[in-house]
């Protein structure tokens, strides 16, 4: 994962530079697969887009003679219906829409083109020709709390929020329920910064925890100012998107990756093969969708208790979710002995026990 | 030496066209030395960006579509700076708009599809942005406090009160917690123009909104009011125009018309209410206004070469894989030599040793 | 312990204000100048990609912080040639400005992505760095922070206490008359873009360097239109531009602890927060003191062309 990113600079230097046989190159394309991929955000925000946009790369390095890739990036959601069918009107098959604003747009454009797919992340309707994917966070965020619980010394753990969407509260609930395992007593404070990118201030919600009492901090934002100020602090943290490492070697415990390289590359075999169908995927640890960057910074016992915890969801002996789990308000969500189903997951707008913050609205 | 202006009594007509016929080229030449740096034919890249676009039906009704909520705004921004008035919350008042006329989409969903839907949510559009821009109206009739800052300041308030209601009251029950609102009905959307569900009718509200302004500017007797009180203050207050009631009148009008830009995108394009509900129409639209030169068919010329490099760049990111970056600062570099141009137009431009004569122009 | 909890709640502010401060201190000098320069984001953001990019290159700070500076006088050099010299509007130049500094920062910034340098360091002084209560505060600052206080003072002094800011100043109120006494309005409005880019460039330096040391596209996230409102609720005066931005970056950084600290309001009232306090300020500071008119510079953005 780490050397991988360190070549963003040559390979948009490359992706620049190799434009030159596009023109000449259009006849000898044509049975080529093209493959179009529509960011929401710069691919050099070394977050959620550059992430992707790796995928895109490792497709075209997978399948250099099978493959054309393009992508568009910064893609307003608001103005994204055009970003969509414009991929399609110039010939894509397989088009990536990886933002959850993306997916009434994608819907449409797809009922105009049935015979493009599409794959859209983070979305909950599908048709014929669009599949939906997404990864397990909250596997990762529980492994998360079970470190933080471990090694906080003043039983208070820092949590940088973006917007109270389901996926941030099952992510802030499981990281609490991985914390409570180890120890029943800790506090997590939350901050919701209302942005899931302005590094000046995730760093003020980072100053902010630590200034009250938080010793680590993890954070569902995208840029790496907040480990930076851990750092500086000498306290630790947890990284976000992509393995930042590089910007907290003293501090990063671990980082919560996406890797959609095997779902990308899998995609376009089988629009090649024909042999795609429109499905759901929500992979997680054991599909390789969620990597945890290597375990840092931390005694061995408890770079042992992670791991061992890790191959615990792979084999599917531990769900984050396991029961009981308990609201906020003391009613049970999930009885002892059995596991939060997906739906329940997808839609949380709750918090369990614990967590001394209301969610809003 | 010294660069001197000395304005022209009447504008050249020839010199109107050929100046930013002239940025226009020197943009591209510059344009083209980047692309060639970075290894693109200058050539193709041309084609990509300006003529591409041109030629075919979906592209031109995309470019249309594009320009619709610009040219909306700009025309009636151009009432407020006609006046010297500085609205720049247009912004604001665009998602405002969109906002109030989605809210009346929302609590009719499932009411059985009245005609009088669309016609409502259009109009609640245009009075919520207008309310919205009699704030800094207000506040700076009774109070004196700069519009500048109040209507820009009012921007980032509408969009956290936007992101507010589509987590909260107005999130769809069904969606998963998502931030979005239902999708509207039939009956609470603009109707499309043509086959591919692409062209809606809100293109026709712009184009109205174009016409009605030229109109109101040119030929009517609040129309001179507002230029004026631009040109001539003094002279407005001695012609026994009131100050407070044009300020409210103007920011009312560039609000009206930036919260039914607002409501026409919501009900057009994106047919639910959502966090972001504009890529930044508001603030483009200041730029429209000046390069359309404040007058309406001006600003639909000038709406649709935006919305012409805008696409043009997503062709060349696909088609040449040019960066969104370098697209970006063409744009910034097309706007500034055609502002720049523009003095050619409106000024004898001379060379000449000094002397102390001097004048303002607005 | 809670004088410590204080002092970093200060510190903390007096961060998130430095690049407010800076970037709206220059704007203040155009503004007074008479000319209203809307592109102070772009300036900002491409000081913080060109300061960076330099800062990584030579491996020095103060290089890197000069770079920024220098680019941000480079985009205001453009639009006073626009706006000064051409008579170009400067609300639309301003804001064409910015795109294009959106835009050149991407362009610079795209082979440092995801590289990190060390932050500017920090002053230390034994003895005092370490005081209780106030050592960090006052003497453990990167030289930012300091130059930022430096220029409040000098802007401060200079505009109201030489001869030179007292012409800079009558030539934004009216810059027919100042003209027809032979003073040179044209270059005294350039020199004020001049000054103005360049301390949105070192604003934008600041934020790459010092404050969150790498460089990201949109870093800046919106600063330098606060900068450009701050100039306004800042009635046009140096020193006030200090205390709002201490304002706003305090009920920004108040607004984080208070969530800490574990108050449940809706986060969206709370990041509205700091703007509507904004304009709140602004209607009781018309209400307190409405005598004698606008405190605009009469001649605030408009043209200005010597004829014959």
């Amino acid at each position: 994962m780490r050397g991988r990113s360190m070549r963003l600079g040559g390979a948009v230097l490359g992706a620049m530079v190799a434009v030159g046989p596009v023109l000449t190159g259009q006849a000898l394309a044509a049975d080529k697969l093209k493959v179009g991929f529509v960011y929401v955000g710069p691919v050099a925000d070394f977050g959620y887009s550059y992430q992707h946009d790796l995928s895109r790369k490792a497709l075209a390095a997978a399948m250099p003679d099978a493959v054309e890739t393009t992508f568009l990036e910064n893609v307003p959601e608001a103005d994204s219906e055009r970003s969509i069918e414009k991929l399609a009107r110039s010939g894509a098959g397989l088009i990536f829409t990886t933002s959850f604003g993306f997916m009434e747009p994608t819907l449409k454009v797809a009922r105009k083109f049935p015979k493009v797919k599409f794959a859209h992340a983070t979305g909950y309707k599908r048709s014929d020709n669009v599949a939906t994917y997404s990864a397990r966070f909250y596997e990762g965020r529980y492994v998360c709390g079970k470190i933080a619980g471990k090694l906080s010394k003043s039983g208070t753990v820092g949590y940088i929020a973006s917007f109270p969407i389901p996926e941030v509260v099952s992510g802030i609930n499981a990281f609490m329920l991985g914390a409570q395992a180890v120890n029943p007593n800790i506090k997590v404070k939350i901050v919701w910064v209302n942005t899931w990118f302005d590094p000046g201030k995730e760093a003020e919600a980072a100053k902010a925890l630590l200034a009250q009492g938080a010793d680590i901090l993890t954070q569902h934002t995208d840029s790496a100012a907040p480990l930076q100020e851990a750092e500086k602090q000498g306290k630790l943290a947890f990284g976000q998107s992509s393995d930042q490492f590089r910007f907290a070697p003293k501090a990063q415990l671990t980082s919560i990756t996406d890797d959609w390289d095997g779902y990308v590359i899998a995609q376009a075999k089988a629009v090649r093969d024909g042999t795609w169908k429109s499905s759901d995927t929500w992979g997680g640890i054991k599909d390789g969708m969620v990597v945890l960057a290597p375990f840092t910074n931390m005694p061995d016992d408890v770079k042992a208790m992670a791991e061992e915890t890790t191959k615990a969801i792979v084999d599917g002996k531990v769900h984050p979710f396991d029961g009981p789990v308990t609201k906020q308000d003391g009613t049970v969500a999930v009885k002892q002995g059995e596991t939060a189903p997906d739906p329940m997951i997808l839609g949380m707008n709750w918090y369990v026990k614990g967590i001394d913050d209301k969610l809003t609205p | 030496m010294r660069l001197d202006l000395v304005p022209r009594i009447r504008r050249s007509a020839v010199l109107d066209i050929l100046a930013p016929a002239l940025a226009f080229v020197a943009a591209v030449m510059v344009g083209g030395v980047a692309v060639a740096a970075l290894g693109v034919s200058p050539g193709a890249a041309f084609v990509t960006y300006f003529v591409t676009p041109l030629s075919d039906v979906w592209s031109l009704q995309e470019i249309a579509l594009k320009a619709a909520p610009l040219a909306l705004i700009a025309t009636g921004l151009a009432f407020c700076y006609r006046a010297d008035l500085w609205n720049i919350g247009a912004e604001g008042q665009f998602v405002v708009g969109g906002l109030a006329g989605g809210w009346v989409g929302v609590a009719t969903h499932g009411s059985g599809g009245s005609v009088w839907i669309l016609p409502a949510m259009l109009a609640a559009g245009a009075l919520a942005g207008a309310a919205y821009a009699l704030i800094p109206a207000v506040l700076k009739v009774r109070l004196g406090v700069s519009e500048i800052l109040t209507s820009l300041m009012l921007v980032y308030v509408a969009q956290l009160l936007l992101d507010y209601m589509v987590r909260g009251p107005l999130r769809d029950p069904a969606g998963y917690n998502f931030p979005q609102s239902v999708g509207f009905e039939a009956a609470a959307r603009l109707p499309y123009l043509m086959e591919g569900e692409t062209l809606h009718a809100g293109v026709l509200i712009a184009l109205a909104a174009v016409g009605l302004g030229t109109f109101v500017l040119a030929r009517t007797l609040f129309g001179f009011e507002v230029r004026l009180v631009g040109a001539s203050p003094r002279a407005a207050r001695f012609a026994g125009f009131s100050d407070a009631r044009l300020t409210l009148a103007v920011f009312a009008i560039s609000g009206g018309a930036a919260g039914l830009a607002g409501i026409v995108e919501v009900a057009g394009r994106i047919g639910q209410l959502q966090p972001e509900i504009s890529p930044g129409y508001g603030f483009t639209a200041i730029i429209v206004a000046f390069l359309g030169r404040l007058s309406p068919p001006g600003i639909l010329v000038a709406a649709l070469v935006i919305a012409l490099t805008t696409i043009g760049g997503e062709g060349a990111q696909i088609d040449l894989k040019l960066p969104l970056d370098l697209t970006r600062a063409f744009q910034g570099l097309l706007l500034g030599l055609v502002l720049g141009a523009d003095v050619f137009a409106r000024y004898h431009v001379r060379l000449v040793p000094g002397g102390p004569v001097s004048r303002t122009a607005p | 312990m809670t004088l410590d909890i204080v002092q970093m709640v200060l510190v903390t502010v007096l961060a998130a204000a430095t690049p407010l401060i800076l970037a709206a201190i220059g704007e203040l000098v155009a503004e007074r100048a008479g000319v209203l320069n809307l592109g102070v984001e772009g300036m900002m953001i491409f000081g913080a990609a060109v300061s960076f990019a330099v800062a990584m290159q030579t491996g020095s700070t103060l290089l890197g912080a000069l770079g920024g500076a220098g680019a941000g006088l480079g985009l205001a050099a453009l639009f006073g040639l626009l706006t000064v010299g051409l008579a170009a509007n400067q609300v639309a130049s301003g804001l064409s400005l910015t795109i294009l500094g959106l835009g050149l920062s991407g362009l610079v910034g795209a082979n440092y992505v995801g590289i990190k340098r060390d932050p500017a360091p920090q002053l230390a002084i034994p003895g005092l760095t370490d005081l209780p209560g106030i050592g960090r505060l006052l003497f453990g600052q990167d030289a930012f922070v300091y130059a930022a206080v430096a220029l409040v003072a000098a802007v401060s002094w200079f505009l109201w206490r030489t001869r030179a800011g007292l012409t800079l100043r009558a030539i934004g109120d009216d810059p027919i008359a100042t003209h027809a006494l032979g003073l040179k309005v044209r270059r005294v409005r350039f020199l004020s873009v001049l000054f103005g880019g360049a301390c949105a460039g070192l604003g934008g330096a600041y934020l790459a360097l010092a404050y969150t040391p790498f460089w990201s596209p949109g870093m800046t996230a919106g600063r330098g239109w606060i900068a450009l409102a701050l100039v306004v609720f800042a009635t046009w005066r140096p020193l006030r531009v200090a205390a709002g931005a201490l304002l706003f970056g305090g009920a920004t950084v108040l607004q984080l602890h208070a969530q800490a600290a574990g108050l449940g309001l809706p986060g969206q009232l709370l990041s509205a927060l700091p703007y509507l306090a904004t304009v709140l300020a602004l209607v009781l500071l018309s209400l307190g003191g409405r005598q004698g008119g606008s405190p605009a510079p009469a001649a605030l953005g408009r043209v200005f062309t010597p004829s014959r």
